[in-house]
């Protein structure tokens, strides 16, 4: 009998088997995931799991006997080799074989590999699965330095944690500033100055050429210096996994196009999370998201519509990051605003920058301050009083009345 | 095993036997109690799993910190019991205690 399939074991794939079941639907569910933890979260990898404050069990999304007790079928460590669309079915890299009814893809994504001289030699990690940060755990254990390449979220948050365990961090950062992909340079400048204070070495403008070392990496070569380390954390980036997709002839481009509702060009054929492309209703244009808020709704939706609803995705995107005791909250894309306003203080680490489009806010970014965040998210897209925006003795509450 | 009781806005009740040690939020998730969005996972970063406890309760379920309270502060269903349920752990002093679910989580 034809089952609901979800191809993928992550943050999506887990939410929408049990957005599926908590609809009522009573027939067979099969996840097909190619790790071989049930589907966990992956956010506290780079933060509470790789510090060791959290085990593994307080990081997956439900604990095993959830799927035995609600009857779906998880296929762990198992890959799916092909999607033929025309017959409804899929095939395993177990020799298995599944028909599906509707079938949701969420494979999500992988990271980016740097390819250079010495690049595989032992010592040198990637951050996306628990069995990563499991090998990383080990590997910092034993080690005095560690050498991070890439300036994004996921390499500051290894800083962080491994800075305050007590070894000595240099991240080097292709651009001229950290996280120049995806905030302002006034954000870049407060968090370069945040590291740097907790002794992080931080080095801009600097590519990785190559890696030496004899059994194992001992030193990363950017050009005319090279970094002493034992080991080395890249993290320059993800790719959406498309290829399954795009060899079943579902129609991709920069991720998996899918509609508002996550169908994708293929009847019953659904995606969601990191590898989907979607349009935004409120943002008008499409979105590829590396997000979890964004993989939880988007599994949501597409389990009401592959149960024969009629939901539409239309959130406005945030984020989190933890870095040492600072947690930044963010709403939108702060590039999309015209205008800057600040409120808080940067000094004491506590201020949020709202970003306005035409007077009207479209994103903030929000440090140690979820008041500002929260308000974020609910005037998105509403014209405020600038001056009384930047004035942290106006109430929140009194500009949401406006 | 406390029993932990969870009614949704339209006054759908849940029983739900409880672990020791989970939060309520992770009881809600595990058992598909709906009303609970919980896109964060437990770490007090999206609000996202706001419940009204009983006020029979109030006191047992102790304080919340100043972030959850920050968190919580422009939720437009917040009453005088809300809490963000990823803050609260379940043990035995919570028998019986009853969890109201808001219509919306923001």
């Amino acid at each position: 009998m034809a089952a609901m399939v979800i191809v993928g074991g992550g943050q999506a794939a887990g939410q929408n088997v049990a957005s599926l079941r908590q609809a009522g639907y009573e027939g067979e569910i099969v996840l097909i995931g190619d790790e071989s933890h049930p589907p966990y979260q992956r956010p506290p990898l780079s933060k509470q799991y790789l510090s060791g404050e959290h085990g593994v069990e307080r990081v997956h999304l439900r604990p095993l006997t959830f799927y035995e007790d609600k009857n779906i079928d998880l296929k762990l460590g198992v890959t799916v080799t092909d999607i033929d669309t025309q017959s409804h079915h899929v095939k395993c890299s177990s020799g298995e074989d599944f028909e599906y009814e509707k079938l949701l893809i969420a494979t999500g994504s992988r990271p980016r590999i740097l390819n250079a001289p010495g690049s595989d030699l032992p010592g040198i990690f990637y951050l996306r699965t628990i069995d990563d940060v499991d090998r990383i755990r080990e590997a910092m254990a034993a080690a005095r330095s560690v050498c991070i390449v890439g300036g994004g979220y996921i390499g500051l948050e290894v800083a962080s944690v491994a800075i305050t365990s007590g070894l000595n961090v240099t991240v080097l950062e292709m651009e001229d500033r950290i996280l120049q992909r995806v905030t302002t340079p006034e954000m870049s400048t407060f968090y370069h100055e945040l590291h740097t204070s907790h002794g992080v070495n931080i080095l801009t403008n600097t590519a990785v050429q190559g890696f030496s070392g004899d059994s194992k990496v001992e030193q990363v070569l950017c050009g005319e210096q090279s970094i002493d380390a034992d080991l080395v954390i890249v993290g320059i980036g993800i790719i959406p996994n498309v290829e399954l997709a795009d060899a079943a002839g579902i129609h991709c481009e920069n991720g998996i196009v899918v509609d508002d509702h996550c169908q994708t060009s293929e009847a019953d054929v659904f995606a969601a999370g990191d590898c989907s492309n979607h349009p935004n209703p409120i943002l008008q244009r499409r979105l590829r998201l590396e997000s979890v808020p964004n993989a939880m709704e988007q599994a949501r939706v597409a389990a009401a519509n592959m149960l024969g609803g009629d939901e539409s995705y239309s959130s406005i995107p945030w984020f989190w990051s933890d870095q040492y005791d600072l947690k930044l909250q963010m709403v939108g894309f702060s590039s999309d605003g015209d205008t800057q306003v600040l409120r808080g203080d940067k000094s004491a680490n506590q201020f949020a920058v709202f970003y306005l489009k035409d007077g009207a806010v479209v994103a903030v970014d929000a440090v140690n301050s979820p008041r500002e965040f929260m308000v974020c998210k609910q005037l998105s897209g509403k014209t405020v009083d600038q001056t009384r925006l930047q004035d942290p003795n106006v109430d929140l509450k009194t500009l949401l009345q406006t | 095993m406390p029993l932990i009781k969870f009614i949704e806005h339209d006054g759908t009740a849940h029983d739900i036997q409880a672990n020791n040690g989970d939060s309520i939020m992770i009881t809600a998730i595990n058992n598909l109690v709906p009303g609970i969005d919980a896109d964060c996972g437990g770490e007090c970063s999206c609000a996202t799993c706001h419940v009204i406890v009983d006020s029979a309760w109030t006191e047992k379920v102790g304080t919340q910190s100043e972030n959850e309270n920050a968190m919580l502060d422009l939720n437009p269903d917040r009453e005088e019991n809300s809490r963000l349920s990823c803050q609260i752990e379940v043990s035995d002093e919570l028998d019986g205690i009853v969890i109201n679910l808001p219509e919306f989580q923001y």
